[in-house]
């Protein structure tokens, strides 16, 4: 089907995706262009942004750095037509290259998305460093009130505190992957949860606070992968931000719920499971 | 022998590197094989950045048409920046490709497209990465033979030492004959081993083997001659070229790359060749004749590749679009087809006419009309009939008002400087051309807020051209023109600041003229370069002029020539030129006569309208020029079918 620029769209639909093995390295430019192309590929009735160029319209929400994979990631598309979210999952999943998997689509409730998200876990393999070494590390970390990393950004060095972001920060150790060096055999892994903030705490500014805080070797190699993002709650856990569209699809979709007429039933079934 | 990826070893060094994603693959439309289920493995290297190779049409499309093949696989690898290639070295990491991240020192064949010759250097960090020796005399059995391709393969001669192997021309059908021959040899056990498979790859049409052939020098630094040394390869090597297009509808499933690429769009080649005729343009000549796919097979990629891709422009590809016979029809029937579908279609083309903006019109017809090109080439119409490109200054003003009064805001201008015969004040011209196109431009859209930008390269005489005998201009010379027009066009600010002048610095040129008409003996001056860190020449903030200056004259003297000799000296016609044993159909005498024109400043038509000027192609290369709808009725009488077949 052939898009269609003019048409107003008549729903939204929410999704979680994961960017994971090789393409960590994407940026989110890479990201957004392999989505619009996987959207033409899949031929989705999507909204076109208005104007000489017409983009499918997609919001995004705070992507993972490059170099940093992801389970967690979260986008949402406008759509000219009713299709099921669990349609729209497949198809877009199925023409994504590989590395990009869409995971959920549950159909957009009342309430923006970003509001739901607060903060990011992450999940840190740290090479180079015993674990004993890094859960020291951790330990003086929490223990400091503040804790400024430079990151070389576009604009130049920028300062920001590392500290003040972290909402708790653990430590396991694991087992050796890489048998050529001894140095890189020694691994630990980093649990962490951090607000979002601006500018960002990401996990390479982690590592830079606890190599300042503890004289860390700087030639430690890092892969990253963010496990979840959401509001938190009290205990410092993380709230699902698609909970809210997945309970409300459930209440909508009650009998004489939804202000919706095309008599699609199957799209009500499968909206209603995918919580 | 087991082949594994070294991705794992690469990805703990790509978060260290500028733009990691170049290196990971992952393009939609990529393949992956079985390495122990194929029998003849190649690897396919563009030696330029990831963002400039992976649009690579030529790459692109002999990687389908071998994975096709059951048994071969093909993967693809492009040159790594310097901060990458710092690291690889340092942790021992090969050159690899991006499809498996296999080692391409692995692999049977290694093939090299050339479109520039500043791609050099960096075919040099690739060997050495891949762990193959850089002198062809070195290596065994166990490593790949490396083939050369693409329009520099049609002289290789200064990268003789480095290269197993090119291929003249058209790559489709020939990659397989190779791909058969090194089947066949394996599959024997690798008889004789590899001195045994170069020579059976002599012996493919329009393979050239520099190490079977001797190249012999006058006292005064001129060829002597050129000799084979063994009866399998020809004494000359005729290029090869593919006649039916539509049955090469390749690539039909174009690569999408993840990162950010030059071109961010899929194109169809509509027709090789070109017979417009320009004298400095290589392309046009070593392509000829022109060969145009069909209106429906156009259509039929273009349906495919976007289904295929996702993209949402496409490019109508070829050295001038606008000659298409039926291009009127294609370009209405697609923007008929896409109206309102947010593709969006261009076409290539230098054509200075009213035909252009048409065709221009209507594939813009539901976008912004913002900017449109044309290549005049010349600012003198003297100049112009010296390069053959035909175009008085009355049609140029006509074409830009009707441009204008389109509703097109900005045009640009391409032209050369450093032409042979050219004088100050044909450079000049281009100045009072620019300002006329602003006053004509005002006038027809009633606006003072239009742009003519100007855009000027430094003219590189090419083999098997007719100013192949002509002498380069000095860089300096090209330089003190340039600042002279500039001044000239800001002498008349209220005009002068409504254009716009790009330009680059002479030098490069000099470099690259060195690089395409240089013999054997420039191969030290390239490895020294090399070897002192000289990488990515065709980028300016890479490129240091001062390296290779003294790389020459460091090589060169001591062999009795040097870089003033290969660039900005004329040779006469006795002179043996380095490329005269490879044979791209144009007849030898044509070119000379056609040089002695262009002197004169007499102009040549184009066959593709008007007879057959013998150029030699057709009859020699036993091929014609095939355009238009097939025809009904009796088939033309003339020159479109001279020649034996």
């Amino acid at each position: 089907m052939s898009p269609n620029p003019s048409a107003a769209a008549v729903c939204r639909v929410r999704l979680r995706y994961a960017k994971r093995g090789k393409l960590r390295f994407t940026s989110h430019r890479d990201v957004a262009r392999a989505f619009e192309r996987a959207l033409r590929r899949a031929a989705l009735p999507m909204a076109y942004s208005q104007g000489y160029s017409p983009h499918p319209v997609v919001s995004w929400v705070g992507a993972a750095p490059t170099g940093v994979a992801s389970e967690a990631e979260y986008a949402e598309i406008a759509l000219v037509e009713h299709v099921d979210p669990e349609v729209v999952r497949a198809e877009l999943d199925a023409a994504l290259p590989e590395g990009l998997a869409v995971l959920e689509g549950v159909l957009a409730g009342p309430g923006g998305l970003t509001e739901r998200i607060e903060a990011s876990a992450w999940r840190i393999e740290v090479r180079g460093l015993a674990g004993e070494q890094l859960r020291r590390a951790a330990h003086m970390l929490l223990a400091v009130p503040e804790m400024l990393v430079e990151r070389v950004t576009k604009d130049g060095r920028r300062s920001l505190d590392a500290r003040a972001a972290i909402v708790s920060l653990e430590v396991e150790d694991c087992l050796a992957v890489l048998p050529a060096s001894d140095q890189l055999s020694r691994c630990g892994i980093l649990t962490a949860v951090v607000r979002q903030a601006s500018p960002a705490v990401r996990p390479d500014d982690v590592l830079s606070a606890l190599g300042a805080v503890a004289g860390l070797p700087s030639s430690v190699l890092v892969k990253a992968i963010r496990t979840a993002q959401g509001r938190l709650d009290d205990d410092g856990g993380l709230v699902d931000p698609l909970a809210a569209d997945r309970a409300f699809a459930r209440t909508a979709l009650a009998p004489d719920g939804l202000a919706r007429s095309d008599g699609r039933s199957d799209q009500h079934d499968v909206a209603g499971h995918a919580g | 022998m087991a082949v594994t990826s070294v991705f794992e070893r690469l990805e703990l060094l790509l978060p260290r590197v500028s733009k990691p994603v170049q290196y990971v693959g992952g393009e939609i439309n990529a393949t992956v094989k079985d390495w122990d289920a194929t029998a003849v493995r190649w690897a396919l290297m563009y030696p330029d950045a990831y963002e400039v190779g992976l649009p690579n049409q030529g790459i692109m499309i002999l990687y389908e048409v071998l994975n096709e093949q059951p048994d071969v696989l093909a993967e693809r690898t492009y040159a790594v920046w310097p901060d990458l290639e710092a690291l690889m070295r340092e942790h021992g990491v090969p050159q690899f490709t991006v499809d498996s991240h296999r080692p391409v020192g692995a692999f049977d064949l290694l093939g090299v497209s050339f479109a520039t010759e500043l791609g050099y250097t960096n075919l040099l960090t690739a060997l050495d990465l891949a762990g193959i020796p850089l002198s062809t005399s070195a290596r065994t059995d166990d490593h790949p033979v490396v083939i050369a391709g693409g329009h520099a393969a049609f002289n290789p001669e200064p990268i003789a030492d480095f290269i197993d192997a090119a291929v003249l021309g058209d790559g489709e059908q020939v990659v397989l004959e190779i791909t058969g021959a090194v089947r066949d040899w394996k599959a024997h056990g690798c008889p004789s081993g590899r001195s045994e498979l170069l020579d059976r790859l002599a012996e493919i049409d329009g393979v050239y083997l520099p190490s079977r052939y001797e190249v012999s020098y006058l006292p005064d630094g001129r060829i002597a001659e050129v000799v084979r040394t063994t009866e399998r390869a020809p004494r000359r090597v005729a290029k090869r070229t593919t006649m039916d297009l539509d049955e090469w509808p390749y690539p039909k499933r174009p690569l999408v790359p993840i990162a950010e690429s030059v071109h961010e769009r899929m194109s169809v080649e509509i027709f090789r060749g070109c017979t417009r005729g320009c004298r400095f343009c290589q392309a046009g000549m070593i392509t000829r004749p022109v060969r145009e796919r069909s209106a429906r097979g156009i259509d039929e990629m273009v349906e495919r590749g976007l289904a295929a891709s996702g993209f949402s422009e496409v490019g109508l590809l070829s050295l001038s679009s606008a000659d298409h016979s039926e291009i009127r029809e294609i370009t209405k029937g697609l923007a008929d087809r896409y109206e309102g579908s947010g593709t969006g279609l261009s076409l290539p083309s230098t054509r200075v006419d009213a035909f252009n903006v048409d065709l221009a019109n209507e594939i813009s017809r539901n976008g912004r009309r913002s900017g449109l090109t044309f290549a005049p080439e010349g600012g003198s119409e003297r100049i112009r009939r010296v390069v053959n490109k035909t175009v008085s200054e009355e049609d140029l003003i006509r074409t830009v008002s009707t441009a204008f009064g389109a509703g097109w805001r900005q045009v640009k201008l391409y032209f050369m400087c450093g032409l042979p015969t050219e004088t100050d004040d044909d450079v000049l011209q281009i100045a009072y051309l620019a300002h006329r196109v602003i006053r004509a431009g005002r006038e027809a859209s009633g606006s003072k807020d239009i742009r003519c930008t100007i855009s000027i390269g430094a003219f590189v005489p090419k083999p098997h051209t007719p100013f192949q005998w002509a002498a380069q201009e000095h860089p300096d010379i090209v330089n003190r023109r340039l600042s002279k027009l500039r001044a000239e066009i800001d002498s008349d600010r209220k005009i002068g600041r409504n254009v716009g002048m790009r330009y680059h610095d002479g030098k490069p040129s000099l470099i690259e003229g060195l690089l395409s008409r240089g013999d054997r003996r420039v191969g030290r001056v390239i490895e020294r370069v090399w070897r002192e860190g000289g990488r990515f020449d065709g980028w300016s903030e890479h490129f240091r002029y001062d390296r290779w200056v003294a790389a020459c004259a460091a090589e060169l003297a001591p062999q009795g020539v040097s870089l003033e000799w290969f660039t900005t000296r004329e040779r006469g016609r006795e002179e043996v030129l380095p490329w005269d044993h490879l044979d791209s159909g144009l007849d030898s005498d044509w070119l000379w006569g056609d040089w002695q024109d262009a002197l004169a400043g007499r102009e040549q038509d184009d066959c593709r309208w008007t007879p057959c000027f013998d150029c030699g192609v057709c009859p020699s290369m036993g091929t014609d020029i095939q355009i238009g709808p097939v025809p009904i009725g009796p088939v033309p009488i003339g020159p479109v079918s001279i020649g034996p077949r």
